[in-house]
């Protein structure tokens, strides 16, 4: 992977970029590296800076500081008209008063295309996103999920170097949101293009990103797969944004190189985790354990064995596929943990049921050590 | 929920629209009087329009009234078009409450004043007032109509539209012809038809503002009422209505069929997804 190598030539680089409206910072002397042909996704709550970072890649924003390059090309004084990128829009943005073929020649137009070349590459791109039978069509012709796949055209229709995705499946329905990221996805390994994606749904990026970048306060958090991204979070605040996570905040008693020992601070159960920390004895971290490691079982605890805690059934939420237990293990109807299971068969009655004793299980790999 | 007109309803409506329309049915009815006599009913004739043809006075009046509203209403569109673009797209700068105000006070200023104002500015610049002087002052004052309709369609429009556009590879300007004009036409082509009629039937500011050579329609047509109401001014204001009336009723049946058939699409647009 590219990523892995510190010598690979990045394709988009951001290099100390800062951006200031007034006196709000969106985005703080931020650094990033994304490759040739990835898939990468920007993610974070609303008001974090992604959405600014893209834009600054596409011209419409001016850094206040740092710089950008693509391709090599330092992109500081291009105008938006001229950068080899192209954005599919949240509101798709599609011109009302064009078809739809008119509003994917557009930009080939722009660029002085020879007509008999641009009717091949309209015809090319209707194909590919399915769209032949309305390309006569105006956009208020069409229902959602074509407009998107028009703005997604269009947009891909000059090949550019880099194609800007912002939040590009928002305002679809989930069935169809779910069907047009595994679309997007194939689409990018066919044309072999470089994909920014900008999104606030975590799922969203999971699926699609070969890389991810969780963003906050116009920082970058943690920049990893979508699998370390979950599994090993690198603070709070990522653990707690990607899925469902157990935290608890424990004190270091014991530590090696392979082994971490503590206890929990609230409930002074003994926590085991074969990660090794930078905490000494005797610091406060915090435990982060997902849902769906948590094993749950009827019965009592045993004194003496690790990861092993004893509980009370609080709450129970069927979801179908998957329950969600609330086990309150210490004295505050707060200080629950939470266990996920997947519903394996098809029995209604459920061998767990309210204020059953219970004992939550976890192995030493299960979770993480966080510190801040 | 349907009920029949109650007798109340009936009353309020034959009242009110006596009351608008009432002299006009009277002034188209009298145009056909075969009498000199404006108030006396001497049987039905066309004589009135006839003779209409044959009075060059009018007739010039009538094109001079043309060309001002024409042309005026062709620079107000211009730069009231251009004032609301930097309303609504300028965002915050200094001055700009001051900027709206200004450009919107003709509104409500009393016309006598606007006419006075533009009448000494005209004079100390010591320039010879006709055609053109009419024509600045009802440019003047028909901006800020076409600011006001050419604003309201701009608020709605979604500025990503010129994004994406500039993104494409289209500089802002060929952007402007290309995206934003087309989008916001209906807006200013409704300002311009109402620069063009303000500009048709004022008679104050015209009053204060031309010279010889240059009389309005309406203008002409009160110095004559002051000498007594010939039948001939009855064609002329029924011709007037009647273009009017043409022009109202063209452009609510194109606004209807746009409305019907958009409203079409979009049903069929619904629920074809996937």
């Amino acid at each position: 992977m590219p990523w892995e190598n510190p010598d690979h030539p990045p394709f988009i680089e951001f290099r100390n970029v800062t951006k200031k409206f007034g006196d709000f910072t969106a985005v703080k002397n931020l650094s990033l590296k994304i490759y040739e042909k990835e898939f990468f996704a920007l993610l974070g709550g609303s008001g974090c800076g992604k959405t600014t970072l893209m834009r600054m890649l596409a011209g419409f924003e001016t850094p206040t500081s740092g710089q950008i390059f693509l391709d090599g090309q330092d992109l500081a004084g291009i105008p938006p008209y001229r950068r080899p990128s192209n954005m599919m829009f949240q509101s798709y943005a599609l011109f009302p008063h064009m078809s739809v073929e008119k509003n994917i020649a557009f930009g080939l137009k722009q660029d002085k295309m020879p007509t008999s070349e641009v009717e091949a590459r309209v015809a090319e791109m209707l194909q590919l996103t399915k769209l032949e039978q309305f390309a006569k069509r105006k956009p208020h012709q069409l229902s959602g999920g074509q407009r998107q796949r028009v703005a997604l055209a269009r947009s891909l229709a000059k090949r550019p170097k880099v194609l800007l995705l912002d939040e590009p499946l928002g305002a679809l329905d989930r069935k169809l949101r779910e069907e047009t990221q595994f679309e997007l996805m194939n689409l990018q390994e066919e044309l072999k293009m470089t994909f920014l994606i900008v999104t606030h749904d975590q799922e969203e990026a999971m699926t699609v990103a070969d890389r991810i970048a969780v963003m906050d306060k116009g920082e970058l958090v943690q920049v990893a797969t979508p699998a370390e991204i979950y599994e090993a979070p690198n603070c709070k605040f990522v653990a707690d944004f990607i899925g469902d996570v157990n935290l608890i905040e424990a004190k270091v008693t014991e530590k090696t190189d392979a082994l971490t020992r503590m206890t929990s601070v609230v409930d002074g159960f003994a926590l085991e985790c074969d990660q090794a920390t930078d905490a000494s004895v005797g610091e406060t971290v915090w435990y982060a354990i997902r849902p769906e490691k948590v094993r749950i079982a009827e019965g009592n605890v045993e004194p003496g064995v690790v990861n092993h805690i004893g509980g009370v059934v609080w709450d129970i939420a069927y979801l179908g596929d998957v329950s969600i237990i609330h086990a309150k293990v210490g004295e505050d109807d707060h200080d629950t943990l939470r266990s996920t299971f997947a519903n394996v068969s098809r029995i209604v009655e459920k061998p767990i049921t309210w204020d059953d004793n219970v004992v939550l299980t976890f192995d030493r790999d299960a979770g993480v050590i966080l510190r801040g | 929920m349907t009920r029949g007109p109650t007798w109340f309803n009936v009353t309020s409506l034959v009242v009110g629209f006596s009351f608008l329309y009432l002299p006009i049915v009277l002034l188209v009815i009298y145009s056909f009087n075969d009498s000199r006599l404006v108030t006396v009913w001497g049987g039905f004739s066309t004589r009135w329009y006839a003779s209409l043809l044959e009075n060059d006075q009018l007739l010039d009046a009538a094109w001079v009234t043309l060309r001002v509203a024409f042309t005026s209403a062709c620079i107000a569109t211009v730069l009231g078009t251009l004032a609301a673009l930097v309303l609504v797209r300028s965002g915050r700068f200094v001055g700009r409450s001051l900027f709206s105000g200004m450009i919107f006070a003709p509104l409500v200023m009393p016309e006598v004043i606007l006419g006075l104002s533009l009448l000494l500015l005209f004079v100390s610049m010591d320039q010879a007032r006709g055609f053109w002087t009419v024509m600045l002052a009802h440019t003047t004052f028909a901006m800020c109509y076409v600011a006001v309709v050419v604003q309201s369609r701009l608020v709605g429009f979604d500025k990503s539209m010129e994004e994406a556009a500039e993104d494409l590879g289209c500089p802002p300007v060929k952007t402007f012809f290309l995206i934003t004009l087309p989008i916001i036409l209906p807006g200013v082509i409704a300002g311009w038809m109402l620069a063009f009629t303000l500009s048709l039937d004022d008679l104050v500011i015209a009053s204060f503002t031309t010279g010889p050579g240059a009389t309005t329609l309406p203008m002409k047509i009160y110095s004559q009422v002051r000498l007594g109401v010939t039948p001939e001014i009855n064609a002329v204001c029924t011709l007037l209505v009647g273009v009017v009336t043409i022009g109202v009723i063209a452009a609510s049946i194109v606004t209807k069929r746009q409305q019907v058939q958009r409203e079409r699409d979009e049903r069929a647009a619904f629920g074809a997804d996937g």
